[in-house]
């Protein structure tokens, strides 16, 4: 039976471990938005031995890239993207830096589900173009590095009980797999 | 020859973006409703409703449906006695797709293919708009609009089959390509299908299919049939709404036909997710 926990990132194994995939977490608290070119500036930094743009111990990077926010309001639509394109460097950043929590949709590379094993790290589904609703439970959002890239900026988000979905727990249950075993009809 | 102006499709084209990011076209929200009311899934259900409930929010407080506010693609068929003045068409539908893009704070997301730099300021605000224009007898510019999103576009494939291949070789193509893209391209989708004319004829074919309204019978029985069946099967791959595993996969099969090459079957899948946000304007 899937259980609802609420949590505040960033996060700790003892936020993630009881974790288990089909669960909803409601997510309140620090998130970084990345995507596939933010990621690959990151690991570039690693690779020179340089600082991070923000502390990736107990993080949560949301896989977005908003649209531009309309006059007075924080962000505009923001729902995931689609996660494969961050594959090669998630590994990276859970096994090394550790990264805990990764928000995005759709299937993730069996690297990302070792790391997410062997590291402790979760995999959250939030629900793919539901932009409008996912982005009220935003409450700031602030470009802190690579503004160049305009809409695939790092941004540091204050989320409230943002909705999600745990797709790939600690222990290499897989909700893509257990789900549509469920209802696949041969 | 009837005079078209310049500046009228520019605006047409602009208020159709601006609509069409912020709302959720009926037959989609319709098909959507009734994919809530019979899904057995709780989890997916769920979902559904998150989506429902994000096309309610959209439109009552004009905001994107999807932060992916797409490529901007139009098929447009031109009278051949109309006579647009004050400008080209293709600069008009252009420009009426900047002017939307920017106007709705929607997101440019073109980029140079090698180096991903975003073109908004080297060639324009989210353009080129992607635009297939046919000639046609008569007086009228027909414009239909869709925003094409890039995690459904992703997993469209496209193949040229031999001839033995028939009927069945095309439903398991279709299957196959629906099943690998698993919760990937945010699912249910509308699976576009080309058949048939050349290898790029199918791939136009496959796009312009998908602007067909959901719920709606092809007009030819032999396609009627086939999107009956894969209707089921690719329903009973089990996928669900955002790949959580349920009994809504798709939400339409649309295929389009074409005469082949006497040695080729080319077949083109072409897969819209959820936010099916397409319009068409008759000027």
């Amino acid at each position: 039976m899937s259980k609802t926990y609420h949590l505040t990132a960033p996060l700790s194994d003892a936020d993630i471990t009881p974790l288990k995939a089909g669960d909803i977490v409601y997510l309140t608290g620090v998130v970084y938005t990345a995507r596939d070119a933010a990621h690959k500036k990151l690991v570039d930094l690693l690779d020179a031995g340089q600082p991070l743009p923000f502390d990736m111990k107990g993080a949560v990077i949301y896989f977005v890239g908003p649209t531009p926010p309309k006059p007075g309001d924080p962000i505009g639509s923001a729902g995931p993207t689609t996660s494969y394109r961050m594959d090669s460097y998630s590994p990276k950043l859970i096994n090394e830096q550790g990264l805990k929590g990764m928000i995005g949709k759709g299937k993730r590379s069996q690297e990302v589900l070792d790391a997410c094993v062997n590291s402790k790290a979760i995999y959250f589904g939030a629900t793919g173009g539901a932009g409008a609703l996912l982005a009220r439970q935003i409450k700031s959002a602030e470009v802190i590095a690579y503004p160049e890239l305009g809409p695939e900026a790092i941004r540091r988000l204050e989320v409230v009980d943002f909705p999600l979905t745990v797709i790939n727990d600690t222990y290499g249950a897989d909700l893509y797999k257990i789900g549509r075993a469920q209802y696949e009809v041969f | 020859m009837r005079e078209i102006k310049y500046e009228e499709i520019v605006k047409s084209v602009k208020d159709m973006i601006l609509y069409s990011a912020t709302n959720l076209p009926k037959d989609a929200y319709k098909a959507l409703e009734d994919a809530y009311k019979n899904e057995k899934s709780e989890v997916c259900k769920q979902v559904l409703k998150q989506i429902l409930d994000n096309a309610d929010i959209a439109a009552n407080e004009a905001r994107p449906l999807c932060q992916d506010t797409g490529l901007a693609v139009f098929f447009v068929k031109v009278g051949e006695d109309v006579k647009v003045v004050g400008g080209s068409l293709k600069k008009a539908i252009n420009e009426g797709t900047e002017q939307g893009y920017k106007e709705g704070y929607l997101r440019a997301s073109t980029c140079h293919w090698d180096t991903r730099a975003n073109l908004k300021d080297e060639v324009g605000y989210n353009l080129p708009a992607i635009i297939h224009f046919d000639l046609v007898e008569g007086d009228s510019l027909d414009i239909e609009y869709a925003a094409k999103g890039g995690g459904s576009e992703n997993v469209s494939r496209a193949t040229v089959f031999p001839p033995a291949k028939g009927r069945k070789g095309i439903i398991e193509y279709v299957k196959q390509v629906i099943s690998d893209a698993g919760p990937n391209p945010c699912p249910p989708l509308t699976v576009g299908v080309g058949i048939g004319g050349t290898f790029e004829k199918a791939v136009i074919s496959s796009k312009h299919a998908l602007f067909r309204e959901l719920g709606s019978k092809n007009p030819d029985p032999v396609l009627d049939s086939m999107e009956e069946e894969l209707m089921v099967l690719l329903n009973n791959l089990g996928i669900g709404a955002m790949g959580m595993g349920g009994t809504n996969t798709v939400l339409g099969v649309h295929i389009e036909k074409n005469p082949c090459h006497i040695a080729s079957l080319p077949v083109s899948v072409n897969v819209q997710c959820h936010s099916s946000r397409h319009m068409h304007i008759k000027l």
